[in-house]
């Protein structure tokens, strides 16, 4: 790894709104502005707006990159056959250990974006582009990318105002080009946060004025890490590094909806349709505590036994207590399981619950 | 500006002596390092703590932090409210948001901390 944190081109804008700035995976990024339970009570009655260009972005085209794809990931490609159209998926190694998780979007004729989490984009590069055909052929763009998320209920009614209101948002997990402010950007509506929203992929010279245009609406708040971190994990999204890694697998992890059942020839198909049969060791399960809040790494406890580790653990603005994920061993993973956690000198009473924590939302019923 | 009649230590909590009670909370500056709090862990009356002892836990969305007793003495009452009401700290440091109260076994250790000009020196070079 290098000495020198990257920067992101909203550097600047961070550092001037008085962002609290701090090292992510190698990136100086902005982990809270004014307080992260403001930023995230923003994104659940309004609207939020997060940097998140770190993020990997790979532009994979040509003939047979849709079977490529096929083989590289767990879900089905055949999803996104529709130009426009989304995919969540994992990749996984020859033993189903999760290498990353990745959003698809399918562009353009025999053309697809990979999003792929900053800390892993050269593992993932080099995983990808060493399994793809002769025919394909693979950008890296992440540098000249930026990427701006817009969430909460109030998201798409800006980007919309914004766009003209001739212009049709795209539908949920789908994603279609528009003009910001005389700014060409992608627009996908997906995003991280368990809100409506959408997020705004653009060339990193135009990072600036799309932020500020965002920012233009007095309902809209800069929101940094932080909340980003409190917003998914009451929605129960797993994290990359902290919920899943190479040592576990998709089944476990509780992303079997990835894996259908119907798919065959993709890499870790054996090793994952065995764990299916046989059922995983240890699931990944909520967590809520009686009082205290979980951190990562704090051991789980049935009776006296340490039984597994904090996964995720936080302080839920939404809740008001502290929630966690974390790998327990299968037979203790039925929601109502009584647990504990160690909380530095305390022993807290746990409860294994099925995410998400908070069920309410503005895609609850959108 | 930190206020005048205030003691403080390195760990940013501070002092205030009436008589031979001291009542211990965490600066201005210290909450707002801290951010939002939403979690403080306080212990019981009755309890005796020493100085530079750890005598409970301060929590923020992302952080943990220990709280440390500028002096030596038993605690005489501590701030109950603080438990449900944890954002009291943010709001008024150096008032209600204060923490316990010690009956001072070593009055002394008083002297041996900062004063409110000190302190403000101390921060600054921190920085």
């Amino acid at each position: 790894m290098s000495a020198a944190a990257r920067r992101t081109p909203l550097f600047e804008e961070h550092v001037a709104l008085g962002a609290r700035m701090v090292d992510f995976a190698g990136w100086e990024m902005p982990v809270q502005y004014g307080g992260i339970i403001e930023e995230h009570v923003a994104v659940r009655t309004s609207a939020g707006v997060f940097d998140v260009s770190h993020m990997a972005e790979f532009r994979l085209s040509g003939d047979g990159v849709a079977g490529a794809l096929q083989r590289i990931v767990t879900n089905d490609i055949a999803r996104i056959e529709e130009i426009g159209a989304a995919l969540y998926t994992v990749m996984c190694d020859e033993d189903g250990g999760v290498i990353d998780d990745l959003i698809i979007y399918h562009t353009g004729d025999a053309e697809y974006l990979v999003v792929a989490n900053a800390a892993n984009r050269d593992v993932d590069w080099a995983w990808i582009t060493a399994r793809l055909p002769d025919g394909v052929s693979a950008t890296d763009e992440s540098d000249r990318t930026a990427l701006i998320a817009l969430q909460g209920p109030r998201a798409v009614g800006i980007v919309t105002e914004l766009a003209g209101h001739q212009w049709q948002p795209p539908a949920r997990f789908h994603i279609a080009p528009g003009c910001l402010g005389g700014i060409d950007v992608l627009v996908a509506r997906t995003g991280y946060t368990g809100e409506d929203g959408v997020e705004l992929f653009c060339h990193a010279s135009h990072a600036v004025p799309v932020w500020r245009l965002l920012l233009s609406f007095p309902d809209v708040t800069p929101c940094g890490l932080g909340a980003r971190d409190t917003l998914r994990l009451e929605m129960g999204y797993p994290l990359y590094g902290s919920d899943m890694d190479r040592g576990v697998d998709p089944i476990a992890a509780g992303l079997g909806w990835v894996v259908p059942k119907g798919k065959a020839g993709f890499i870790g198909d054996a090793a994952i349709t065995r764990i299916r049969e046989e059922g995983p060791k240890r699931r990944l399960v909520g967590l809520t505590v009686a009082e205290g809040i979980p951190r990562h790494g704090y051991p789980v406890l049935r009776g006296e036994d340490e039984v597994g580790k904090v996964a995720s653990g936080t302080y839920s603005p939404t809740l008001g207590y502290g929630i966690a994920t974390a790998y327990v061993p299968a037979a203790l993973a039925e929601p109502g399981t009584a647990l504990s956690v160690g909380i530095r000198r305390k022993v807290v009473p746990a409860v294994v619950v099925r995410p998400p924590f908070v069920k309410e939302t503005s895609l609850t019923h959108a | 500006m930190n206020p005048k009649d205030l003691r403080f230590d390195k760990e940013h909590e501070w002092v205030r002596v009436e008589g031979s009670t001291a009542t211990i909370g965490i600066s201005d500056f210290a909450q707002d390092q801290l951010g939002e709090v939403v979690y403080v862990d306080l212990p019981s009356a009755g309890d005796s703590v020493g100085a530079g002892e750890s005598f409970g836990e301060i929590e923020s969305v992302k952080s943990v932090s220990e709280l440390f007793s500028p002096v030596t003495g038993s605690i005489t009452e501590v701030n109950e409210p603080l438990r449900d009401t944890p954002e009291t700290v943010n709001e008024d440091p150096y008032g209600e948001g204060w923490m316990i109260k010690v009956e001072l076994a070593e009055p002394a250790e008083v002297d041996g901390l900062m004063s409110s000009e000190e302190y403000e020196a101390f921060i600054t070079e921190d920085e």
